[in-house]
């Protein structure tokens, strides 16, 4: 029966065009708005890393005088040196790396390239295997060459065309600020959006192009282009000395399964007591331990202004259902007379309901591809934006999906008073009046 | 076929009740072609509507095929209307967006009949009723008689086993209203119960029996054998007028 609704729905539609335009577009207005915010939402949002996301996390520990301590106040976001460096050696978990960004000007002996500035990261070995790093040739380095300060670097597929025309570079010898270093591997395009490993660049832009290792950045001095938050009261000289009490890097780790934070959590609270008890830390155990999504959220990888967007479109779509619900309403209940006949025929309320349901659901549907043109101009217009996720605002066959599903259940929703009012018809009533 | 026994309706407001039916007692055997007359606001369609199970009644009982109805849902109400009972209309009724062949169709699918069946008994219907070459016209390019022809074979279709007519001719001219008169008595010669409200007696003297109501209660003619009985006019002081 419900084909058959369907199709009578189809005939009801050529039958009433001009009321049945005015829903479909007004359906597809809400539909084209909501879809446009959702679909910024849903990039914005999204799970950069989905296959292990609930294993990794982002760790915070709280060095800060006690000072301005309450209970349950959030620690900074980085870790000292000292700290990152004590728990890197204590490896208690199967992967973890620290990480800073920075900035460095790049250059190629004998190449006609003129030496350019490009944006670094300073990590550890574990990097590579624990973020899935996808590499186009060679590998990254090891925990070895990390203690070793081997002068060696990782760099990007875009760093590699530019500098060696696309050809296997590993080997092959550049210079950071002046310094050599060889390359051990090219990385094939990896840029997760958001970057959630480190935000201070923004989650969708800075993109970095050359990997090397902390102890190699440090040793030879290069730029660090972070900021470093140092809590001491004594000045500091060296931001970046191992004993200085400023929070410059970030540590991940990589846990077998999501259910072993506990244990780790637990581990980071024992480490903070014994710094506490050796009289480095002055707070009670005040730690954090995100997994990449909670730490997104905790960061509020999604801009401000896109969630009041996302509000607002809905606030409209929700407008345009109550538009579209009197528009049903009229239409239906103009049909009195054809309700009370089909009652007289046979029908119950409830296929008198089910038949007014599926057009409701007929015009959702029909509103739900007005709508996906209308989004995919709305995406367009985000696109121009001068925003640092512009670039990224594309449907893709989720939000497609979603963009019907939306407009069906929108037009469901919108349609159950009419039809409840349909269903309700006095066939009596209507078939002496006709 | 049908079995009324002290049926009433009552329709109540805040401010008033009025009686459409009182202890209205009525039988219909199988296969009776019964006329059912009175003046306006008497409560003839409310008996209609009743018996077509399109109205609920407040008390009495009515038997329809055997199957008393009072209890029943919505559901069963539906699918016991869709089975037993064909409708005739004084204004046709018929869908405009259809055409014959589906206005036709619609008890039929309500009863969830196969497609091939569906097309066999509306040929068949159709046929009957002299539409046969027609199946694909719409209401709209119809006479008034051919649309209640329609009207008739739509309730044909269904194979009724009884055939609620309410004023079938009232809106087609002498000629027309003839025509349709002998193909509802055909109809009837076939087995099919007819209950037929006019206000035609020419009309109702064609029928078997004459059911004459007045102020919500029926009279039997051809069993009194005589005009009604003045009870029935009787006034009802604590009563608005019945309504149809």
């Amino acid at each position: 029966m419900l084909v058959h609704y369907f199709h009578l729905a189809l005939r009801s539609f050529g039958r009433n065009r001009v009321l049945t335009a005015l829903m479909v577009l007004t359906i597809a207005l809400g539909i084209g708005t909501s879809m446009t915010t959702i679909t910024v939402y849903h990039v914005l949002s999204g799970d950069p890393i989905p296959h292990k996301s609930s294993r990794l996390f982002h760790v915070q520990l709280d060095p800060e005088p006690v000072a301005r301590y309450r209970p349950g106040i959030e620690p900074l976001g980085r870790l000292t040196r000292l700290d990152a460096e004590a728990l890197l050696a204590q490896a208690r978990a199967p992967r973890q790396a620290m990480m800073a960004p920075g900035t460095g000007a790049i250059a190629v002996d004998g190449s006609a390239t003129r030496p350019f500035k490009a944006r670094l990261r300073y990590t550890t070995a574990d990097f590579f295997p624990m973020f899935d790093v996808p590499f186009l040739h060679g590998r990254g380095w090891s925990a070895e060459d990390d203690a070793a300060r081997t002068r060696t670097a990782v760099i990007s597929r875009e760093l590699n065309e530019r500098l060696f025309g696309g050809r296997d570079s590993t080997g092959a010898g550049i210079r950071i600020d002046g310094h050599a270093l060889r390359v051990a591997g090219v990385v094939d395009g990896w840029a997760p959006k958001p970057k959630f490993y480190d935000s201070e660049s923004g989650h969708f832009d800075g993109e970095e192009h050359v990997f090397v290792p902390l102890s190699t950045a440090l040793d030879l001095g290069l730029e660090h282009f972070g900021s470093s938050h140092c809590y001491g009261d004594v000045p500091v000289n060296d931001t970046r000395a191992l004993n200085a009490p400023c929070v410059w890097l970030h540590y991940w780790v990589e846990l077998a399964d999501a259910a072993d934070a506990g244990d780790y959590l637990a581990y980071l609270g024992n480490y903070s007591a014994q710094q506490q008890a050796a009289g480095r830390f002055e707070r009670p155990a005040n730690v954090r331990l995100r997994d990449v999504r909670q730490w997104l959220d905790h960061r509020r990888a999604v801009p401000g202004d896109v969630r009041m967007q996302l509000w607002l479109a809905m606030g409209f779509l929700v407008v345009c259902l109550i538009n579209t619900v009197g528009l049903l309403l009229a239409k239906f209940l103009r049909r009195s007379g054809e309700i009370g006949v089909r009652r007289a025929l046979g029908a119950s309320r409830l296929e008198i309901f089910k038949q007014y349901m599926v057009e409701a659901g007929t015009i959702g549907v029909a509103g739900g591809a007005l709508g996906l043109v209308l989004a995919s101009v709305g995406l367009w217009a985000v696109r121009q934006r001068p925003a640092s996720y512009a670039s990224l605002a594309h449907m893709d066959l989720a939000m497609l999906l979603l963009t019907f599903v939306l407009a069906l259940c929108a037009s469901l929703l919108a349609g159950l008073l009419p039809a409840w009012k349909a269903m309700q018809v006095a066939p009596a009533i209507q078939l002496k009046s006709q | 076929m049908l079995d009324m026994r002290q049926v009433t309706k009552v329709y109540r407001t805040e401010l008033v009740e009025t009686h459409a039916l009182r202890s209205l007692d009525l039988q219909v055997r199988e296969g009776e072609f019964v006329a059912v007359t009175g003046p306006s606001g008497s409560g003839k369609t409310t008996f209609l509507n009743i018996a077509g199970l399109l109205e609920t009644f407040t008390g009495g009982e009515y038997r329809l095929d055997g199957v008393d109805v009072k209890d029943l849902d919505d559901n069963q109400r539906s699918r016991l209307r869709n089975e037993k009972i064909g409708f005739i209309f004084q204004s046709f009724n018929l869908i405009p967006d259809l055409n014959l062949f589906d206005n036709c169709e619609v008890p039929l699918r309500y009863r969830r009949m196969p497609a091939n069946e569906r097309r066999l008994r509306i040929e068949e219907a159709l046929s009957q009723v002299g539409l046969g070459s027609r199946m694909k016209h719409y209401p709209a390019e119809l006479s008034g008689g051919q649309q209640q022809r329609a009207a008739i074979a739509r309730a044909l279709a269904g194979s009724p086993r009884l055939l609620l007519a309410d004023e079938p001719t009232g809106n087609l001219d002498s000629q027309m209203a003839r025509s349709v008169m002998e193909l509802l008595e055909d109809i009837n010669s076939r087995g099919t119960t007819i209950v037929m409200v006019t206000h035609d007696p020419e009309l109702a003297a064609r029928a078997q029996r004459n059911v004459h109501i007045v102020d919500g209660m029926a009279t039997d003619l051809e069993r009194d054998g005589g005009p009604a009985p003045a009870a029935a006019h009787r006034a009802h002081a604590e009563a608005e007028l019945p309504v149809t």
